[in-house]
């Protein structure tokens, strides 16, 4: 892996996205040493401005809570969000994508069907029913998120699939008698992997918004510091302090740039026509 | 092979002392350096060398088609006394295709899919000259009939995937004459083809230099090609030219080191005497085998291709048997039948006195040991994300065999292959093209099979390698007493490698026979026709020094 580790310390979008990410990982990380304090509770008078009170240093919402504090809170759960909703997304998809392109024929068929099936419902109203049904818990709604993105990788896995399944490294290991599993999983799916890595950082900045996007709504977790909840708290003062749903915002918009930029780098990095100049 | 007169004063194309330079960072700083070489009106000159030698690197330079960050260091390509490395790109642009014409290896690639080959032939009359349209139109006819394309009408209205290979390079080589160019540079232009489609196109490039007087820059990797049309010839390696003279006195006589070990790694087309042992037993019988390929589905067309039409053999044991034919004649589709890649419809393959086909998937995973695949493209069939340690021990692994005992047989395999022990840590693509063929053949031969299928071991491989490589798999044969299927479409390779050869064509074996009986006196027709097309079988690869002295 070094020289597509070189290759991506060579590209300015994956060192500014590493570097974004990084301090959206100390928010998070230093949020309880900073500001120990429940981000929930009352912090004090309602709506002041950055600034104008030194001890609330982004200010303070229409509920009296320490915005700065919030943010940094909300850092962990957005984190959280992308990478657990990332991880069943990107695994459903692999496991359903590698089963249907290494076998083709009609467990390729019955598989592509259901992958349809998910695909012609748009994303968000899916994930609305899901949570309709299954309830607004943190956890409800992670899964919820993964199992509405699965079908974009699946899709990518299968094709990367179809193409690496017929190579002769694959026959000449079949020839050897290694079992289908062993066909999929050692030999076929580490090169079929770079092109989902690089997807996935794309499935972690749609699934944060996707919370937020909840939360704005007012159908997520409310007892959760969220960032979507915070800009769903501001709707109704977005005239006069807007504020409140500003700063969140910039810190999605941070964090999704952050990981967008992260992707554009290990596409830089692992596309070997890169790398080969 | 006729002997031109070099027409007379100035060559009609000269590089004189061309360097070009690679990028920073690449593994030489020069692609050429210092390479001179004529072609004379009316004089085909053949461009030889091995891979990376740069001689398809020479042609893309005299066009002006250096790929990027690739440039012209100094010297001076003179196109009947104009100097190309000084002209504007807008210059050069009206030179290409009017005062040279290109011909590529691949014509599939090189034509636009989406246009009909008549319109792409009458492009290029568009682009370069003022013809009015009936006139262009006749000319394409014209130019079609002269390539020796059979119904040229429909040929023009035809797109690229309508037309067999060999028509379309003729289509391609319709394109390049269409300005009718002084100078014709063809690169490689029969490597993708069979080998009969290759000696019409051969016979075509020879006609047309000696009608219209045209000079042929040549380039090919193949020795047989050389003697088969060559007037001169430019050795190359690395980037330099090594050798240089007329076509019979580099085929015959060769000065240069390099020269003489390239034409001596050319395997001959006389088989070489054999001691006639008795056949030893029969270790895999092979009956009734058929394969038909079905595609299309309840709203796509229906095809249907007959690959393989009942094919029978008898492998005894220590013998190689050669399996020759075209593409398209079934040959491999056999070879991944015998290793259970493929699904036979129809036959039965004896493996030691059992019938394989009739296994079921875990039995025949038990006895894959016994059947072992050596396949042709050296950087496709190693996965590129092991070790080659990983590699080659995996089919051990895989069959139960204890790390320590596979681990001891890996190094055992690197050993016979001629690789050295460290290379089990390390990753295929920090391998050539001829080591990872014998890591592959390491990999086939740690299982200790019985039988090794080896489908176009060499075909991907310089000439050089394909020598070392099958003396290699010769040596590896008689060690651990292989029987050995051996596919392959380069009949000066089967006369060397096999004691008797099938010859396959559309699906069916049309002639068996030994070796020595089969090149001595071929009965099928098809096989007399592969034989008469093998490019320059009249030449005889080191035997003709003391012929060439004595003409002389």
């Amino acid at each position: 892996m070094s020289p597509a580790l070189r290759a991506f310390l060579r590209s300015p979008p994956g060192i500014l996205g590493v570097a974004l990410l990084l301090v959206v990982l100390f928010a998070a990380l230093s949020a309880d040493w900073f500001f120990p304090r429940d981000p929930l509770s009352l912090a004090g008078r309602p709506l002041q401005w950055p600034g104008q009170n030194p001890r609330l240093l982004l200010g303070t919402d229409n509920l009296g809570r320490d915005i700065a504090g919030f943010i940094c809170h909300g850092a962990r759960v957005s984190l959280l969000i992308g990478l657990v909703a990332t991880v069943v997304a990107v695994g459903l998809g692999t496991l359903v994508g590698a089963i249907a392109g290494f076998y083709g024929g009609w467990v390729d068929d019955a598989l592509m069907r259901v992958t349809e099936a998910f695909q012609t419902v748009p994303n968000f109203i899916l994930l609305l029913v899901l949570v309709a049904v299954f309830g607004s818990e943190l956890e409800v709604i992670t899964i919820a998120i993964g199992l509405v993105g699965w079908t974009a990788p699946c899709r990518l896995v299968r094709a990367e699939f179809m193409s690496l399944r017929t190579r002769e490294y694959v026959l000449a290991a079949r020839g050897l008698g290694v079992r289908d599993a062993g066909l999929i999983f050692r030999e076929i799916l580490p090169n079929a992997l770079p092109p989902v890595i690089v997807y996935a950082s794309v499935v972690m900045a749609v699934a944060i918004l996707m919370e937020s996007a909840l939360a704005f709504l007012g159908l997520s977790d409310p007892n959760i510091a969220s960032w979507g909840n915070m800009i769903g708290a501001g709707r109704s003062v977005l005239r006069t302090e807007w504020y409140v749903s500003a700063i969140p915002g910039v810190a999605i918009l941070v964090t999704v740039l952050a990981f967008s930029l992260v992707g554009q780098g290990l596409n830089d990095a692992l596309n070997p026509r890169l790398q080969a100049v | 092979m006729t002997a031109h007169p070099a027409s007379q004063g100035a060559p009609l194309l000269a590089l004189r002392h061309l360097s070009v330079r690679l990028p920073k960072g690449a593994d030489r700083e020069f692609a050429l350096q210092d390479v001179s070489l004529e072609v004379a009106a009316g004089e085909i000159v053949c461009v030889v060398g091995e891979s990376g030698s740069g001689k398809s690197l020479t042609a893309m330079a005299i066009l002006g088609l250096l790929p990027g960050r690739v440039t012209l260091d100094s010297g001076a390509i003179e196109l009947e006394g104009e100097d190309l490395a000084a002209l504007p790109p807008a210059r050069l642009r009206a030179i290409r295709g009017a005062r040279i014409g290109m011909v590529f290896q691949e014509p599939m690639t090189a034509l636009n899919p989406l246009m009909p080959v008549g319109r792409q032939v009458e492009e290029m009359l568009e682009e370069h000259t003022d013809q009015p349209r009936p006139q262009r139109l006749a000319r394409v006819q014209a130019l079609l009939a002269e390539v020796g394309i059979p119904d040229p009408v429909a040929a023009a209205r035809a797109f690229p995937h309508e037309l067999s290979g060999g028509q379309r390079q003729r289509a391609m080589i319709a394109m390049a004459l269409a300005l009718e160019p002084r100078l014709l540079i063809a690169d490689e232009p029969t490597t993708a083809l069979d080998v009969t489609t290759q000696a019409r196109i051969l016979a075509l490039v020879q006609e047309i230099q000696r009608r219209r007087g045209t000079g042929v820059l040549f380039i090919t990797h193949d020795f047989g090609v050389v003697a088969e049309i060559a007037d001169r010839v430019v050795v190359m390696q690395h980037g330099r030219v090594v050798e240089t003279g007329p076509a019979q006195q580099v085929l015959h006589a060769p000065q240069h080191p390099y020269t003489q070990a390239l034409i001596a790694a050319v395997p001959p087309l006389a088989p070489p005497p054999r001691a006639m042992a008795a056949p030893g037993p029969a270790v895999l019988a092979v009956s009734g085998l058929r394969k038909t390929y079905r595609s299309g589905g309840i709203l796509a067309a229906k095809r249907v291709v007959e690959a393989v039409r009942g094919v029978d053999f008898t492998l005894h044991q220590g013998e190689t048997l050669g399996i020759v034919g075209e593409s398209g004649s079934g040959k491999s589709t056999v070879a991944r039948m015998l290793v259970r890649l493929l699904a036979a419809d129809a036959g039965s393959i004896t493996l030691q006195g059992e019938d394989l086909l009739a296994l079921n998937v875990s039995d025949f995973r038990a006895r894959t040991a016994l059947i072992q695949m050596v396949f042709q493209d050296p950087f496709a069939s190693l996965n590129p994300r092991r070790r080659v340690g990983e590699i080659i021990a995996q089919g051990l692994r895989v069959h139960g065999t204890p790390r320590a005992e596979a681990e001891a047989r890996v190094a055992e395999m690197l050993a016979l292959v001629g690789l050295d022990p460290g290379a089990i840590r390390r990753f295929p693509h920090e391998f050539s093209g001829g080591q990872r063929q014998r890591i592959g053949l390491a990999r086939a031969l740690a299982m200790q099979p019985a039988v090794l299928v080896a489908d176009e071991p060499v075909s991907a491989l310089d000439v050089s390698v394909q020598a070392q490589v099958l003396a290699l798999l010769a040596e590896a044969k008689q060690r651990m007493a292989l029987s050995l299927v051996f596919i392959t479409h380069d009949l000066r390779v089967a006369a060397q490698v096999c004691d008797r050869i099938l010859v396959m064509q559309r699906g069916l074996v049309v002639e068996a026979g030994e070796t020595a009986t089969l090149f001595a006196a071929p009965r099928h027709p098809y096989t007399r026709a592969l034989l008469a097309s093998v490019p320059g079988r009249g030449w005889q690869p080191g035997a003709g020094a003391a012929a060439l002295s004595g003409a002389e």
